[in-house]
């Protein structure tokens, strides 16, 4: 038994965390808020050549076939760099989904580009009422001469506007179990009748509305089988939840670290702010919320890793409790940095916001401890 | 990270499952019933319950599992103690008893004491043949532990101790102690005091239990007058008591058991939340989640500083960093379980509608002293700021 990191893990660590100080410093992730494509081509392809968007991705299509625990490891640290790219989008969200239902030429095609670096990918999921339930899809896909017919409006989609092709959920039929009737269409973002405006968010992440006016996609396009689309949903969801809960435990422990180190060398009344209980208190509590997410998520990461019948319920426990915990982390880190932590210039608010994006990415604490009484039985 | 048991720890769990299935038949009904009658946790029946099943597994080896072979334990590896831990949990029998002594006492006299103090005490200590308390705090050393006031006075081979201890757990049924006592008056407070292992049955030590919040008394006053110690019952060296002290605070377990002990409580809530039915009531169910969540929480950190210690790691800032928030965890349950009994949270056991039998209530008022014994949350706040953040002391 072993529940902490293996030496390659912590090598993959230290890597990332060199590779991330030099080539995305505050200043770049500050840059790429207001960038237009929002992510840098060249650090995209530099990330490739390190072998990040194949990291989980089997040889034979251009990937590394590390486990999907090596994978949070990397994200943690994007994390905590802020890394602005498309990478859970194109790798945890589209990636995954085309290794779980592709056909054989779909993967071909479509990792190996992904894994090199050549292609942008997203999934559209939500509609306009937020949710990530069977029943929220209500998007209609209509079968017309060997193709469907795509129309309704997708929203918060993550990095639509850099994409170059989308996986699209939408309904091909309506029956009375709402996880029937879902199929998963690959889509060009260029067909004709797509419609992509970029919103302006909190935290810089590039989310998007996408309108589908009777978009054509052909049958040959479908990703899995028609009617049975969501059981890859809900597998690529619990994934993408443990994978964005690694991207904000690492940020969460970024924002612990860093105000531990304010409060010790900040001076008032003649000493260190961090000598007050009141400081060493609320900083404790952080810690002990900061060592819960990396532990949910060392978890949750291995039932994924090892296709345990417990994922789901590791991804909602790590969900709510990451959630919670990084936002609370924020909240603390600005109250103890002060003035200083309220301003622009500080780099507190940008883990501030992002902490916020990622409580209601696929549902907040609230939403996934529902899923856990459900899930236990209760 | 790979969470799965090498042959020998599946056959060890073996081993224990096939203990448990012949031996916790001859458990008393009540221990599995809530609705039969029981003997209080704190009276003489229930002490010798506790010595009766312990000698049952000490008498299969079962007790002393972290213990050397030398000194009459199993040597067992770290995980064999996590194993024998999750099968006693899950099969919810009673542990052993002499806690104090067998994870505290024991391992200090192993660790500073003399070889004739390792004969003469740690084989009885393990059998239960002699119980053991520990006497640290005193009246004005709470948080405060190296205030201890408690004086010791060299008269030839003896020293004569007067002083007060308190929060004596099981001082009534106790032979021996762990004590903390000031021999040199002059020396700074942390390096006057010195370590000695008290006989409780000796002339002018007297224990006058303290009742406490649940009405039942675990806890006693130990009074000291005159007390005669022999030099030989030091542990360490004169006027090092203080760490000493400090390292049989350090002796932790892995946590495992507590563990699925939380699991059983969630389990057990949830139970009585369908029997009640505030099953499908929201803000049940949220707090129901989040209790499970938090107990996972604790659970999966203790792994991880498991792991460390398991390939010889130096502990990282997962380890100790939960001690307060898993007493805290025992009070928000608690608390939750009166919450969802309702007007019904008010019955004490014997009554009648008591919910099973008043055990609950009992629970719930016991948890309030999680925060403080064994020093204070605010104390392991502190400690986490100082020792695993590195904050200043000042």
């Amino acid at each position: 038994m072993n529940f902490e990191l293996g030496e390659e893990q912590i090598m993959l660590k230290n890597s990332a965390r060199e590779f991330l100080d030099k080539e995305c410093p505050k200043k770049h992730v500050r840059a790429m808020m207001d960038d237009e494509k929002g992510y840098s081509p060249e650090l995209w392809k530099k990330m490739a050549g390190l072998g990040w968007q194949g990291l989980v991705f089997p040889e034979q299509y251009g990937g590394v076939e590390s486990s999907f625990l090596d994978l949070v490891v990397l994200l943690e640290e994007m994390g905590r760099a802020l890394m602005p790219a498309p990478f859970l989008s194109t790798v945890v969200q589209a990636g995954r989904a085309i290794l779980l239902a592709g056909n054989e030429e779909q993967k071909k095609e479509y990792l190996t580009k992904i894994a090199n670096g050549d292609l942008i990918m997203t999934v559209a999921l939500t509609e306009t009422n937020g949710g990530t339930e069977a029943a929220d899809i209500t998007m209609k896909a209509k079968p017309a001469d060997g193709a469907f017919v795509l129309n309704g409006k997708k929203m918060f989609v993550p990095d639509a506007h850099a994409a170059d092709s989308l996986i699209v959920v939408a309904r091909t039929r309506n029956t009375a179990r709402k996880e029937n009737g879902i199929t998963l269409f690959l889509v060009d973002a260029k067909t004709s009748g797509i419609k992509i405006e970029k919103l302006k968010t909190m935290s810089g992440e590039k989310l998007c509305a996408v309108d589908f006016n009777n978009v054509s996609v052909p049958a040959a396009n479908i990703l899995g089988t028609v009617d049975k689309g969501w059981q890859v949903v809900k597998q690529v969801l619990e994934e993408a939840i443990i994978a964005e809960c690694a991207w904000m435990t690492g940020g969460a422990r970024w924002v612990l670290e860093t105000t531990i180190e304010y409060a010790k060398s900040r001076v008032q009344f003649g000493r260190a702010i961090g000598t007050f209980q009141a400081i060493q208190h609320k900083l404790a509590n952080v810690a002990v919320e900061v060592e819960g997410c990396t532990s949910l998520t060392y978890y949750a990461a291995w039932t994924a890793t090892e296709n345990d019948p417990n994922r789901a319920l590791a991804a909602s426990m790590a969900k709510a409790w990451v959630s919670d915990s990084y936002k609370h982390a924020t909240f603390e880190g600005v109250q103890i940095h002060g003035g200083i932590g309220f301003t622009w210039d500080h780099d507190m608010h940008l883990y501030f916001k992002r902490a916020k994006h990622g409580e209601i990415v696929y549902g907040d604490g609230d939403y996934h401890r529902e899923k856990v009484a459900q899930l236990i039985k209760m | 990270m790979d969470f799965s048991y090498s042959e020998k720890e599946e056959a060890f769990r073996q081993e224990i499952r096939d203990w448990l299935a012949v031996h916790s038949r001859d458990l008393p009904k009540w221990w599995f019933d809530p609705k039969l009658k029981r003997p209080d946790t704190d009276s003489r029946e229930y002490h010798d319950f506790g010595v009766w099943w312990h000698k049952k597994l000490y008498d299969d080896g079962f007790v002393g599992l972290n213990w050397p072979k030398e000194y009459g334990g199993r040597g067992a590896t770290l995980l064999e103690q996590v194993v024998f831990s999750e099968e006693m949990a899950k099969a919810r029998v009673p542990g052993i008893t002499n806690t104090i002594g067998i994870g505290w006492c024991g391992p200090t006299i192993m660790a500073y004491g003399t070889e004739e103090q390792k004969k003469r005490f740690l084989q009885p200590m393990l059998k239960a043949d002699e119980i053991w308390c520990q006497g640290f705090s005193e009246p004005e050393a709470g948080s405060d532990l190296a205030n201890c006031q408690t004086k010791g006075v060299q008269d030839g081979d003896y020293w004569v101790v007067t002083g007060q201890k308190v929060w004596t757990s099981g001082g009534q049924y106790s032979d021996w102690a762990i004590l903390l006592v000031r021999t040199e008056p002059d020396a700074p407070k942390h390096r006057g005091l010195t370590f000695f292992l008290l006989d409780m049955h000796a002339q002018g030590v007297t224990v006058r239990p303290l009742r406490q919040m649940t009405g039942g008394s675990e806890f006693n006053e130990t009074f000291m007058d005159s007390v005669r110690v022999h030099k030989s019952m030091m542990v360490g060296e004169r006027g090092r008591g203080f760490y000493v002290a400090m390292g049989t605070l350090e002796f932790e377990r892995s946590g495992i058991g507590a563990a699925i002990g939380r699991e059983n409580t969630v389990e057990d809530m949830i139970e009585m939340a369908k029997a009640m039915g505030k099953n499908k009531d929201p803000l049940v169910r949220q707090k129901m989640a989040q209790l499970f969540i938090e107990g996972n929480v604790i659970k999966y950190t203790g792994l991880r500083a498991l792991s460390k210690q398991l390939h010889g790691m130096t502990p990282g800032s997962e380890s100790g960093v939960m001690s307060a928030f898993g007493m805290e965890w025992n009070q928000r349950a608690n608390d939750f379980a009166m919450q969802i009994q309702g007007p019904y949270a008010r019955l004490m056991r014997d009554s009648s509608y008591a919910i099973d039998d008043g055990r609950w209530q009992h629970s719930f008022l016991r948890s309030r002293g999680n925060t403080i014994e064994t020093g204070t949350s605010e104390i392991k706040r502190n400690v986490i700021a100082q020792r695993i953040l590195g904050l200043p002391r000042e």
